[in-house]
């Protein structure tokens, strides 16, 4: 064959390819927008879901999801931020190192229902904390970790050595630079790769079914008290999450307008994913914007 | 005088703090590094028990056929623990999945480094990343409502089984394996393109002939990286395998896969059991293979060093 007829095909498969690729997505998009968002109401967002019989919503899951994001990001950001100042600031080349990114490497590439598993086995046997929205919590620490960790060294690596002598041309101690110079100059990349974790998090349900549940019992909204097991707080009930209601309306079959709600549910889980993916570079160039002269 | 000596003999305020934010955040790290040595420790005790105190041949586990670990075969005195039939499960549809996606993947990420910087940039880059943000129950949504029916209409059968599972995870690891692929692309050196064509080769034969050989061990790794995240997906799969602990004959009929029996399973059977043991056993198959995983890509990341 010639080989400029061949390098026209190759041109043409890649081409092709690559469209089908986004039609895939494209596809994909559209049949759960849809089909998912004619469901969508008012009613259909807050009001609790119901197992045998049609109508029901999906609010309790819903406040679950979010709940149970920021409490996994409120215990995973300060351990990932002092795991990544280490590595990234601290640490030599040296044999713990290598034992430590592989280690971390590892715990990414783990299945996450494992990590589902191993916090089912600890948090909620062991240690019985139940179906809880704590051994939830923790499970998705554990999943979120290595990836916020890896995040924030980049961003940390990202920023020129230049800061770090300046600091110490200063007479700052390395901590004093990292404090004041490394991390806010970092903050903008930071925030963008927390917000981009935030929504892998927020669709995980592996990790959840065993750990925080597949119940979601009433909540009283009057009542704010983290210490009274009805009240939405309370981080020791058992909270289904919305990825982890549509994965178990599907598999029990049981609830007569299944397709309808898990359609809906489908379509509020990637709405918020996307909007967590599409915000998340946005908010850091802004934040760059405000915090630096550029 | 001897104020002055004290105060230079002494570590300073910012010295201190120094010292407590370098503990504070080893600490941290060390925790992470705690959390995954305790990961192997717990789930590794418990999955060896099946064959400590359960009393099972590691031979009758990994290669027996029937799996039905409630029944107890009357000639060996021993439940049916065969875990054959979900090996082979995961990894057809790990496989498969990959074997489908590569081309795929390596077609993409040539138009986006190579063919339309510009468009691919533009248009295919976000494609990538919304792909890979879809929630794994999204896509197990959609193989129940899409691909299972049409696979039922196409080929007859109840449209769940090892195929389903193969095209559903085939979009799932197609934006892995493309993203690494195109790290690895972008970092073939500019000058080994404008050689070849220089010396007078098409964009194809640059590509085919020097831009893909030189990238070949990154590709491998995105290939694996791929696998083992086929290997460990959980629902999307169990939503469309139709979870039959049988010997996969052909490619529709129900099966099932190791992540499948383990989310099906763990909640009804009880802790300690012989039951909820060959369970953890399977947990522990899953951890071992991730490491494998591991240990494939950094022996193709040595081999492609060497070059």
């Amino acid at each position: 064959m010639n080989a400029k007829t061949a390098d026209k095909i190759a041109t043409g498969v890649i081409y092709a390819i690559s469209a089908i690729v986004a039609l895939i997505l494209i596809a994909m998009l559209a049949f759960i927008l849809v089909r998912g968002v004619p469901h969508l109401s008012w009613h259909f967002l807050t009001s609790p879901a119901k197992a045998f019989e049609a109508g029901g919503g999906i609010g309790i899951q819903l406040f679950n999801s979010f709940y149970l994001l920021i409490l996994a990001m409120v215990i995973s950001f300060p351990i990932a931020l002092g795991a990544a100042i280490y590595l990234n600031e601290y640490a030599k080349k040296s044999k713990f190192t290598t034992v430590v990114r592989t280690a971390i490497e590892i715990l990414s590439s783990l299945p996450s229902v494992v990590v589902g598993l191993f916090g089912f086995l600890i948090f909620v046997v062991q240690f019985h904390f139940g179906f809880s929205i704590l051994s939830g919590a923790i499970a998705l620490t554990f999943f979120n970790l290595p990836l916020l960790t890896r995040s924030i060294e980049t961003s940390l690596a990202q920023i020129p050595n230049l800061q770090r002598e300046a600091g110490s041309a200063l007479g700052l101690s390395r901590w004093e630079t990292v404090i004041h110079v490394i991390l806010p100059a970092a903050v903008p990349s930071i925030v963008t790769g927390v917000v981009l974790s935030a929504g892998r998090v927020f669709g995980e349900a592996a990790a959840l079914i065993y750990t925080a549940g597949q119940s979601a019992p009433a909540l009283n909204f009057a009542d704010w008290n983290p210490f009274n097991i009805a009240s939405p707080l309370s981080p020791m009930r058992p909270a289904e999450t919305l990825a982890v209601h549509i994965w178990k309306i599907n598999s029990e079959g049981i609830m007569p307008d299944l397709d309808a709600v898990s359609a809906g549910a489908s379509a509020v889980l990637i709405i918020v994913v996307l909007l967590f993916n599409l915000s998340a570079r946005k908010i850091g160039a802004q934040l760059y914007k405000k915090l630096t002269s550029a | 005088m001897d104020n002055i000596t004290q105060k230079l003999m002494q570590k300073s305020e910012s010295t201190k703090k120094d010292s407590l934010g370098k503990m504070i955040s080893l600490a941290a790290l060390i925790l992470i590094v705690i959390v995954v040595v305790s990961i192997f420790a717990f789930v590794m005790s418990r999955g060896l028990s099946t064959f400590i105190t359960g009393g099972v041949h590691v031979k009758d586990f990994l290669f027996g056929s029937t799996w039905n670990p409630s029944v107890v075969n009357p000639q060996t005195k021993q439940p049916y623990i065969g875990a054959l039939p979900m090996i082979i499960g995961s990894f057809l549809v790990t496989f498969l999945a990959a074997i489908i996606a590569t081309p795929f993947a390596i077609g993409t990420s040539l138009f986006m480094t190579e063919i339309a910087q510009k468009r691919g940039a533009k248009i295919m880059q976000p494609v990538i990343e919304l792909l890979v943000g879809i929630p794994s129950v999204v896509y197990g949504f959609i193989g129940l409502t899409v691909v299972v029916p049409s696979i039922r209409h196409i080929f007859g059968g109840s449209g769940f089984g090892i195929l389903s599972g193969t095209i559903v995870l085939f979009v799932m690891i197609l934006p892995t394996i493309t993203s690494m692929t195109v790290d690895t692309l972008k970092s073939v050196p500019r000058h080994y393109r404008e050689s070849a064509l220089a010396i007078g080769a098409t964009r194809w034969q640059m590509i085919y002939k020097v831009v893909l050989r030189a990238a070949t061990p990154g590709i491998l790794t995105a290939i694996v990286f791929g696998m083992a995240r086929a290997f460990g997906e959980a629902l999307a799969v169990q939503m469309v395998i139709g979870n039959a602990a049988l010997m996969p004959h052909n490619l529709i009929s129900p099966a099932s896969t190791l992540t499948s029996v383990l989310t099906m399973g763990i909640g009804n059977t009880v802790m300690g059991s012989l039951q909820n043991d060959v369970l953890w056993t399977l947990a522990m198959i899953l951890l071992l293979m991730s490491l494998v995983f591991n240990l494939i890509v950094r022996a193709i990341g040595r081999k492609g060093e060497m070059k």
